[in-house]
């Protein structure tokens, strides 16, 4: 394994043959994906046609991306994603720091209650937090995120704390010590000496919170959306609906070519409503594939 | 130069006596209470995004609540919510049963499947990259709506394996309650894997920062690779399988495509008499004991199995205790047999000829 040796070769051989298997199995889906959503009427009807479809048909995706309003969709997902990251970072780093340098008391009580609040399902507080948003008046608006996330119970915000104080704890206790005999105060020596070196921290958190913000089908659903609709939407809310929503564009559209719903158009839909984070991903793809590695979560 | 010499050793150690008695400084008590501080925030949080809700829901979860304009009707049901649950309500405990088995079967298959691709990535291969980049992929589509659109459309299985043959080689074998869920799994094969990606870059990341040197060793002590894996590999990373297994179950519980997540939200606006606010937090209760009794048998089974090297040292270090605990036992026993044999020789009883045979 870690030995200079040379592996066998059919041993090697095996390997890359079950890699290259499963990663055509997991890529399965979405290769799938893509080849339907190019595909016209006629080629979904035609049984010859499995993969490859006989002219690339760029209408599904303009009807999916008119039922879904993509445009201002995508802008609300931005925002519902960004606004709340932006949040997280600046709290979970406050709060991951105070756990990594500070002997206060009770500090074991705090480790717990953030393993204990990760480990909870968040339906158990989403009833009464749902009251509590009506009566401050946020329901349905992005605040419903902001506010939990600026005080750190955002969505898996235990994680991210937990990253920035692994990572803290790293960082040499002699910096801080150095910044203090030079006339820093504990803030000072916070956002001075300990921020810029925790640069990974930052990268991994941003990315993996607006991820999973994006994603949130269901918190976003209860607070922002809104049960009637009326609150901001996103491009995973747009899909949820994907069906009524379409049925609703093709009843009232204008152009009088909108087809009815088939299975190349769900997955055009599908497909636009991945398709900023498959970018953002090959765009930043070795801040992803190695954030773990560098946030040393594994570092115990 | 005796004497110096001395005077300071004494001087060292009265110092260290004055230190044992010496409690934390002012300076550094002050510095961690600063801690606090910094956790003002995630206090403010935990009251009010934690603390209030959990109390209010467990308030609600005995209530029987109706929504009107006016504001929310409270009626004291005590724990007549959670028996109408077990008992009346069709759906909930079959999806609660449900989850259970399919969380309990996928989990680890999750786990092992993630921990293999890992340890294929770990080998010295080409375009380690490249399948890095494609089986990390997963993690940034992982959402409800998508897996569930894709599932729709049949995109979530391998169409070219015939499943109804395997469907019904399965609940040929085995009985309903447990054929259900893994053909289930079977049928959506691709997205149980597609919620390994994280957990392939912790194993990763874990199986990188294991001594090379240990395989070295083992290898000259004539160590099979099996053999390493067991011994070497898998006590080195056990703490990530437990991170693993964690973060596992706590994705499949809170991801929107899972039922009960479903159930818990429509009952919270069902316009039943019976059901709405109070109904629903009952079931939020109920089902989050059932996640952490999951987290619970997971954590305590991975972590009472130890690994051969631990069993030795603790064998080793139990043997040590008792000899010292033997040790002395018959240092005691000397003891007392002296003190009694002094006795006696004092009282003139004995004459020194046996006391000396018996203290041996």
């Amino acid at each position: 394994m870690g030995t200079k040796d040379k592996e066998g070769f059919l041993k090697l051989f095996m390997v890359y043959a079950l890699l290259i298997c499963i990663g055509f199995i997991y890529l399965y889906p979405i290769l799938h994906m893509v080849s339907v959503s190019f595909m016209s009427l006629d080629d979904l009807l035609d049984s010859s046609i499995k993969w490859i479809p006989s002219s690339f048909n760029l209408a599904n995706y303009k009807q999916a991306a008119a039922s879904m309003k993509f445009w201002s969709s995508l802008g609300q997902s931005i925002l519902l994603a960004g606004i709340p990251t932006i949040c997280n970072l600046i709290s979970c780093s406050v709060i991951g720091y105070g756990l990594a340098r500070f002997n206060f008391r009770g500090k074991g009580i705090c480790m717990g209650i953030i393993i204990l609040s990760y480990v909870l399902p968040s339906q158990v507080t989403m009833i009464p937090t749902y009251v509590l948003y009506s009566k401050l008046g946020i329901l349905n608006s992005i605040w419903a995120f902001i506010l939990p996330a600026m005080v750190g119970q955002g969505i898996n915000a235990p994680i991210f704390i937990l990253i920035f104080w692994q990572f803290f704890r790293q960082i040499p206790k002699v910096l801080n010590e150095a910044a203090k005999i030079d006339g820093a105060g504990y803030f000072e020596s916070f956002y001075k000496v300990s921020l810029p070196s925790a640069k990974p921290a930052f990268i991994t958190v941003a990315l993996f919170s607006f991820v999973w913000y994006w994603n949130e089908a269901y918190l976003t659903s209860l607070y922002v959306h809104g049960f009637t609709g009326t609150g901001m939407t996103s491009l995973v809310i747009q899909l949820q609906n994907f069906t009524s929503n379409y049925n609703s564009y093709a009843s009232t559209s204008t152009l009088s070519a909108a087809p009815s719903l088939n299975e190349s158009i769900k997955m055009a839909g599908t497909m636009l409503s991945i398709l900023p984070l498959l970018l953002l991903y090959f765009v930043l793809q070795k801040q992803f594939v190695e954030s773990i590695d560098r946030a040393g979560i594994t570092g115990e | 130069m005796e004497e110096t010499k001395k005077m300071t050793r004494q001087e060292k150690k009265a110092l260290k006596e004055r230190l044992k008695h010496l409690k934390s400084g002012k300076l550094e008590k002050r510095d961690a209470s600063r801690g606090y501080l910094f956790m003002i925030p995630w206090f403010i949080g935990v009251a009010v995004f934690l603390a209030y809700p959990l109390g209010t829901s467990f308030w609600y979860s005995l209530n029987g609540i109706r929504n009107t304009p006016q504001g929310l009707f409270y009626t004291f049901k005590q724990f007549g919510n959670y028996t109408n649950i077990l008992v009346r309500d069709p759906d909930f405990i079959v999806e609660l049963v449900d989850y259970v088995t399919s969380t309990i079967l996928s989990v680890p298959i999750i786990v092992v499947f993630a921990l293999i691709i890992a340890m294929m990535l770990n080998m010295k291969i080409k375009g380690k990259s490249f399948f890095r980049l494609i089986f990390f992929l997963p993690v940034i589509i992982v959402s409800g709506p998508i897996l569930g659109m894709l599932t729709e459309e049949g995109a979530g299985s391998i169409s070219a394996i015939d499943m109804n043959a395997i469907t019904a080689a399965i609940s040929g074998v085995l009985p309903r309650m447990l054929a259900e869920p893994i053909s289930d799994l079977f049928n959506n094969m691709i997205t149980t894997l597609w919620y390994s990606g994280v957990q392939i870059l912790i194993f990763l990341s874990g199986l990188q920062k294991i001594d090379k040197s240990m395989y070295e060793a083992a290898k000259i002590d004539g160590g099979s690779g099996w053999e390493c894996f067991w011994k070497i590999t898998l006590p080195n990373i056990k703490p990530m399988i437990l991170l693993n297994v964690v973060y596992t179950v706590i994705f499949i519980s809170s991801n929107s495509q899972n039922p009960i997540i479903g159930l818990i939200q429509t009952s919270m606006f069902s316009g039943d008499q019976d059901k709405g606010y109070g109904y629903a937090a009952a079931m939020a209760w109920l089902y989050s004991v059932v996640v952490i009794l999951i987290v619970g048998l997971f954590a305590l089974l991975l972590m009472t199995r130890k690994g051969a090297y631990e069993k030795q040292v603790k064998r080793a270090k139990k043997a040590k205790k008792q000899e010292a605990r033997n040790r002395k036992k018959i240092e005691r026993r000397n003891v007392r047999n002296a003190k009694r044999i002094e006795r006696q020789r004092a009282q003139g009883k004995i004459t020194s000829r046996t006391t000396s045979r018996e203290d041996y």
